[in-house]
């Protein structure tokens, strides 16, 4: 897409959103409750947390009331996109027993919510491409995950704050979106007002841009939303050590860290939670009293829970050192050979929402350095 | 319907408990219709006076063994039941009642009752399981509806319950709760209690209570240092891990 960058006040994004409910959209966007900045859907654009940032730290998170009325100027929410997309339970089919005797089977393919996901970080952006592939690539694709993304619109807004916990920059990443956005905003607010920078990223994107009040972005405009994304790029809370991923996990198979990390680690499994690229799920069976009617449904699972790799017998994962080493050994190594990508994009939120603030960043410069000191 | 003949026989039985877990199959309205249709209620005297004798397809156990006639009963009542589930934290952990495990129960009944001599009772409070072998455990204070539907439904169809043993937390992040103790610093023991509430607690900004006793993996020393970092003393530690599975999680401190 080449049109050019259009800048859109408060109204207009209101207007975008109000655009988007007439179109039958299900807008979702970041919100306040609960003393967090949630992700749900939003009837207006007044619901968006005008006015609100967050403060934080390993396995801390504070609302903070931030005077410039910035309206994304927050990172590592409780949720991420997967809750829509990848949600945490899902009815795939169910049988019945007819009084014949027979068994009749019905898959259910519910007419996805057409998505418009507002304020999506650039992080995130990336953790959709990372599950796109996981769910949509190769063998196993997740009929249901296919049918919601593809009906999504994706509005991504530029990082300009990010976090004591971010470190996308070290993960390849950066505060800029990259393609796969339908629209992308930059947050500016100075002395000239608050107003947002959009760029068109695709022909939906672009027709839509066309139906709500907007003008032409100046060059001072484009340069000031620039220069303050290009800020955000030095200002991340946190950075992955520079170093070889695969090839550290693959060297620590027998290290002593684990020992360390599982004596802190509670196994409650909230890291992959609130993960945005974890993707794994298990299935459940449910019958009625009468026996007659049973359904299939897929729930989240995380290789935190002992049951996740449970084979005839008992768990193999029986000891937290086993499981938390799962989990960083498939994120940053075992990954790239299934995916051919990371599994991590550097969001922070395993950090901020783990209560025991487990620090990803930490283990592996604690890994690299046990490594370090055996390898003189 | 399935015929009266062929009907799985269920029981209900009670020990030393407040009847909280049992009445949650009263409870369980829309259902007891369906359930009463399936399994023949033979003795449920929170129900009915009627009681028929056994021996029961299925026995639910409600409370813990703190005399020596409840020890004398689960014997026959083991004998009587072809499977055996026990229901709530008194059942499955020994309850509030355990507390008396770490204090001196003569100093109790001196203290508590005007004719000590009258009391006859165990030294400590003890899960069903320390005396008799258990086929399936369903924990809470009180029970979860659903997963005592659910129990009874998995027995009638022979397969397993699906009973998930890991942490509240992981209810919590399915609903969609903001963790209490990350966004608020309220201490909350979901991380080391084991799921089926649904997480109910944490939805109501309250940290979770332990009602469910410890989680199939559990590493409750972790848990300490951040209680004590959010704002509990020691005592306070103490009192809030000493309640209705107060012997459960004490074991799981020792390790
Ligand atoms: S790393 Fe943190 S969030 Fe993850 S399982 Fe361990 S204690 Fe829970
Ligand atoms: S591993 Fe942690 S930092 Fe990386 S994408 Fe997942 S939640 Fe974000
Ligand atoms: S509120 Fe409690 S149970 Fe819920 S995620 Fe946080 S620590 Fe776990």
């Amino acid at each position: 897409m080449n049109s050019a960058p259009a800048v859109l006040d408060r109204d207009g994004l209101s207007a975008l959103v109000k655009v988007l409910v007439a179109d039958g959209r299900t807008v979702v966007g970041p919100t306040v409750r609960d003393g967090a900045i949630v992700l749900a859907e939003l009837t207006s654009g007044d619901a968006l947390p005008y006015g609100w940032g967050v403060e934080l730290e390993a396995g801390r998170y504070r609302l903070v009331a931030r005077e410039d009325g910035a309206a994304f100027a927050h990172s590592a929410g409780p949720q991420s996109w997967k809750n829509f997309l990848h949600p945490s339970r899902e009815r795939l089919w169910s049988a019945d027993r007819t009084a014949e005797g027979e068994v009749s089977f019905t898959a259910h393919e519910p007419v996805a919510p057409s998505y418009a996901f507002l304020g999506v970080r650039p992080c995130d952006l990336r953790a959709i491409a990372v599950q796109d592939r996981v769910l949509t690539g190769g063998r196993y694709a997740d009929d249901g995950y296919g049918r919601r993304r593809r009906g999504a619109l994706l509005i991504a807004a530029d990082c300009t704050e990010p976090g004591a916990t971010c470190f996308c920059v070290s993960m390849g990443g950066g505060p800029s979106a990259d393609p796969g956005y339908d629209l992308a905003l930059t947050e500016v607010v100075d002395e000239e007002g608050h107003r947002f920078l959009v760029r068109a990223g695709s022909e939906e994107g672009a027709r839509l841009l066309e139906q709500v009040p907007h003008r032409d972005a100046d060059t001072v405009m484009e340069s000031t939303a620039r220069s303050s994304v290009d800020a955000a790029r030095d200002r991340m809370g946190r950075s992955m050590p520079p170093v070889g991923l695969r090839e550290l996990m693959g060297a620590s198979l027998d290290a002593e860290r684990w020992n360390d990390v599982a004596e802190r680690c509670l196994t409650c499994g909230n890291c992959t939670m609130v993960c945005p690229t974890c993707f794994c799920t298990t299935t459940e069976e449910v019958t009625d009293l009468t026996g007659d009617h049973t359904e299939r449904w897929q729930r989240w699972d995380s290789c935190f829970d002992l049951d996740f790799s449970y084979l005839h017998g008992g768990s193999v994962r029986r000891s937290p050192r086993s499981r938390y080493r799962q989990w960083l050994t498939h994120k940053l190594s075992t990954w790239h050979d299934q995916f051919d990508t990371s599994g991590c994009v550097g969001c922070g939120r395993c950090i901020a929402w783990c209560p025991a603030g487990i620090d990803i960043t930490e283990e592996v410069a604690a890994l690299d350095a046990e490594r370090g000191t055996e390898a003189h | 319907m399935a015929d009266v003949k062929t009907r799985p026989r269920l029981a209900v039985f009670k020990l030393a408990s407040c009847d909280g877990c049992q009445l949650t199959l009263l409870d369980c309205e829309d259902e007891l219709l369906a359930l009463a249709g399936e399994v023949d209620i033979s003795h449920f005297l929170e129900a009915s006076s009627a009681v028929a004798p056994g021996p029961y397809d299925l026995s639910l156990v409600e409370g813990s063994i703190t005399t020596a006639a409840d020890a004398e009963r689960i014997q026959a009542i083991r004998a009587a039941s072809r499977h055996l589930v026990t229901i709530g934290a008194c059942a499955t952990a020994g309850g509030i009642q355990a507390l008396r495990n770490f204090a001196d129960v003569d100093e109790f009944r001196r203290t508590v009752y005007a004719h000590p001599e009258y009391i006859s009772t165990l030294a400590t409070s003890t899960p069903v399981s320390a005396h008799v072998d258990v086929d399936f455990e369903l924990r809470g204070c009180p029970i979860d509806r659903r997963q005592l539907i659910e129990v009874i439904t998995a027995f009638l169809a022979g397969r397993k319950p699906d009973v998930p043993d890991h942490s509240v937390c992981f209810e919590c992040k399915r609903r969609g709760t903001v963790c209490v103790t990350v966004a608020h610093g309220t201490p909350c023991l979901g991380p080391v209690t084991h799921a089926g509430c649904g997480a109910l607690c944490p939805a109501y900004h309250r940290g979770c209570f332990g009602c469910f006793g410890p989680s199939g993996s559990v590493n409750l020393p972790a848990l300490i240092p951040l209680l004590r970092r959010d704002g509990l003393d020691e005592d306070a530690v103490g009192r809030f891990l000493h309640t209705f599975n107060t012997a459960a999680f004490d074991e799981e401190l020792g390790k």
